[in-house]
């Protein structure tokens, strides 16, 4: 138990030490040295509750339609029998991954879209994410959906959910 | 004094270090000699990066096992697992390498392969009538108009059988020089026409560039035309020939119907990237032409003692031949071949063709230059780069004025070597490397065997520098090298599932099945983290034949699959992202044979795994599949 409070500490203080330095870009220059950093442990150390709704990714805004469109609903389905019935259920059973019975009223629009197209910094950064793979253990696999075939899966999700 | 301690300097390792997360600059591409693959590396840092199976069967991917790849290694003598490797060329536009193909020659059973560098894979095999021992190939012209194919070993052209005799080699046998043509937009090659020259043996072999465009040259040995004992009967003379080859000519001749159509019989196999199959058809005539009734499409060019290397510099003026018996390096210039040609400048004939020469076409010599010259590479300052297998070393030398300008020791008995680009009309330059036959105290022993070895050198400076030595796969013969940028950005990363049009494709789990035909048996299965669908089938039976088609429904870069069944006689299969492989099984007892997945993918798996049952001949067991059915999973939506 005291170990586990110390890495929670610390690996809170490497956060907003990360933070401090803007973040984890690609070529800053950052060094960090062993006797100041600990490890990593921001995926066993526990999780923060301030995760974004919209889930992190270039969707910030999804507009809904009613009626549902059909024709993406269509385009959807064969997406889904491609590239997604592998590992989910229209129902509420976990097969590989989650069942999708009610995704739309668990999730925002955006968080989908964004972890459809985004899947593995939704997995690395994003709480919601990381718990479900705590739960699955398998990683999504990202299939490289379009935006446009992204939002059909969103709209047979819908359908699915009984929206209109 | 040639030691560890000398060659080296303090700073070798620094310039080929290359930083965990960091790319090498380029590519390399070495043929696998014995092993019928190509390796490719990195440089500098010689790590290896793929290998590539060619001519020869790959357990670790499938190639030539599973159904799709098994027609690339069709011959018109069958089914041919393996192959002896020995040159490569990167296809050109306008004398530079593009980054589209890599050409690949078998020297056994006479192929030449194209690589496909989008995906690293082999996309082509065809194979050459006429020919005995693909050596001076694929050597190519600087738009890829035509990759080479030059016979090794004369033969009976038509293959008839024949008595083997000095008289009978004379009269029956034949030296084939083949120009296979290649698509300008698919790369799809045909062998276009072929040059029937006298019985000797074509070496190796370079296309002219720049102002010497439309010539080949072949170096040749036996010119004795002695067929036996060639280690002595082979080196009487003071001079073979390199044989100059006007290929516009031989067109022109081509379209004013000057060729004659022989019947034949060769193999094209191509690999169709929508389809992921191999196909095999079978060609029965090829165009030949006849340079003693041609007179003035083909010339001989004397050139000192049994020559191996004949190489072209990037200007394309300078042709540098390299007699393996010399203790010189003959040097000919192309506008005084030309010149000769015009002049009349010969000695004689042989065979019927014109001999030009040998001081009306020369440059001049480089001087006791080492002892066994082999090969010449460029770097595009006016330096030479020649590899000496006697007395292992390169030496560096200027063309313009035939002067040794340094000379490093190798480890040991140095065949090819390679400057990238070295070959080309714009060289890279920067390094050299060698590609060494024997590695005597090099590594560690590991049996009688060693690995054989390249060796990175600095050609930056003045003076060469030796920077790294690295172990090779099979007998590391020509190589080329291309900067990564070239290449890199093209790299297909996955297939696209939705343009998979395998006949026997599964898009989806929902459209996997099992199908009887007969005692033939479809099984349509897909493979996903971390899960084949089905993973239970029952109702085979002991004779059936079984092809499970198997397609990786994965979207993502790096992430194939495998699949092996217990008692299977042929391999696995590794199925790229998207793809669909397909694994003949042919069950010969009852049982259950248990299935999985080869190639670790993910925390499960190890659950990545299935059952066929397997009953007797005449078993009434009904055929039967799924996946999941027995116990129902757990909710967690609900979360």
């Amino acid at each position: 138990m005291m170990n586990l409070r110390y890495l929670l500490i610390f690996s809170l203080a490497a956060l907003l030490a990360l933070a401090g330095c803007g973040g984890n870009q690609e070529g800053s220059g950052q060094e960090t040295s062993s006797a100041e950093a600990p490890a990593d442990n921001s995926l066993v150390a526990g999780k923060t509750d301030n995760a974004d709704p919209k889930g992190i990714g270039k969707f910030r805004d999804v507009p809904l339609t009613h009626p549902l469109d059909e024709a993406m609903v269509v385009k959807g389905r064969e997406i889904s029998d491609v590239k997604c019935m592998s590992c989910h259920k229209l129902t509420d059973q976990k097969l590989v991954g989650p069942g999708w019975k009610g995704v739309t009223d668990r999730r925002t629009p955006e968080w989908i879209m964004n972890f459809i197209t985004n899947v593995d910094e939704m997995l690395e950064k994003d709480s919601e994410a990381q718990a479900m793979l705590e739960l699955c253990m398998v990683r999504m696999p990202n299939q490289n959906l379009t935006d446009e075939e992204a939002r059909a899966v969103l709209e047979f999700m819908r359908k699915n959910d009984g929206k209109n | 004094m040639k030691s560890t301690e000398s060659a080296v300097s303090g700073d070798a390792a620094a310039k080929t270090y290359v930083a965990p997360g960091k790319y090498d600059e380029l590519y390399n591409f070495v043929s696998g000699g014995f092993n019928g693959q190509v390796s490719v590396y990195g440089l500098p840092s010689g790590r290896l990066l793929k290998l590539i199976p060619v001519f020869s069967v790959h357990p670790e991917n499938g190639y030539g096992f599973n159904e799709e790849t098994k027609p690339m290694l069709q011959t018109s003598y069958g089914f041919v697992p393996w192959d002896d490797q020995h040159h490569l060329a990167l296809s050109q536009t306008n004398g530079e390498h593009d980054g589209r193909w890599l050409f690949a020659n078998a020297n056994n059973t006479p192929r030449v392969g194209r690589i496909d560098l989008k995906t690293f894979k082999t996309a082509e095999i065809i194979e050459l009538p006429n020919s005995g021992g693909n050596h001076s190939s694929p050597f190519i012209t600087e738009n890829t108009e035509y990759v080479i194919a030059g016979t090794r070993f004369a033969i009976p052209v038509g293959n008839q059988e024949s008595p083997l005799d000095n008289a009978s080699f004379k009269k029956n046998f034949k030296s084939t020089a083949s120009f296979i043509s290649v698509d300008k937009n698919t790369g799809h090659m045909s062998v276009s026409f072929q040059i029937i020259l006298p019985g000797m043996d074509l070496d190796l072999s370079r296309a002219g560039k720049g102002p010497s465009h439309g010539w080949f040259f072949f170096s040749t040995y036996n010119t004795e035309q002695a067929s036996t004992l060639l280690e002595v009967n082979a080196s009487q003379k003071d001079k073979d020939f390199i044989v100059a080859v006007n290929w516009k000519k031989a067109e022109e001749y081509i379209k004013a119907g000057k060729g004659k159509k022989m019947p034949v019989e060769y193999y094209h196999n191509v690999y169709d990237e929508e389809t992921h199959s191999a196909t095999s058809r079978i060609i029965k005539e090829v165009l030949t032409l006849d340079p003693e009734e041609l007179k003035d499409m083909v010339y001989l060019i004397p050139c000192p003692k049994s020559p191996h290397g004949c190489d072209v510099d990037p200007s394309g003026e300078f042709i540098v031949g390299s007699g393996k018996l010399a203790a010189l390096i003959p040097v000919f210039s192309y506008q005084k071949l030309i010149k000769a040609i015009d002049d009349k400048a010969f000695e004689g004939e042989y065979n019927g063709i014109p001999v030009v020469k040998y001081e009306a076409a020369l440059h001049g010599e480089v001087q006791k230059p080492g002892l066994g010259p082999l090969h010449t590479e460029f770097d595009g300052k006016g330096n030479a780069y020649t590899s000496f297998f006697v007395s292992s070393e390169i030496v560096k030398w200027s063309v313009k004025d035939l002067k040794v300008l340094d000379r490093v020791p190798t480890y040991y008995s140095i065949g090819h070597l390679m400057v990238p680009g070295g070959d080309t009309k714009k060289p890279y330059g920067k390094y050299v490397v060698a590609y060494n036959k024997i590695t005597k105290d090099r590594y560690l022993p590991t049996g009688p065997e060693l690995a054989q070895s390249a060796q990175l050198y600095s050609i930056d400076g003045d003076k060469m520098q030796l920077l790294l030595d690295f172990p090779t796969i099979g007998e590391p013969h020509y190589a080329q090298a291309i900067p990564a940028e070239k290449i890199r950005e093209q790299s297909v990363k996955f297939f696209d599932i939705n343009k998979n049009k395998h006949p026997y494709v599964s898009l989806g789990e929902k459209a996997t099945k099992v199908v009887r035909e007969g005692n033939v048996v479809h099984v349509y299965m897909t493979a996903i983290r971390s899960h084949l669908t089905p993973d239970n089938i029952e109702g085979i039976q002991v004779g059936d034949e079984v092809y499970f088609h198997v397609t990786n429904l994965e979207q993502d870069w790096d992430i194939p699959h495998g699949f092996a069944i217990k008692h299977a006689p042929n391999a696995e299969l590794l199925i790229m992202p998207g793809e669909t492989n397909t694994l003949k099984f042919v069950p010969v007892k009852p049982g259950i044979y248990p299935f999985y997945c080869t190639d670790f993918c993910s925390a499960l798996h190890q659950e990545m795994q299935g059952y066929l049952r397997v009953s007797p001949k005449g078993s009434n067991v009904p055929l039967k599949w799924g996946t999941g059915e027995e116990e129902a999973a757990a909710p967690v939506a609900a979360r």
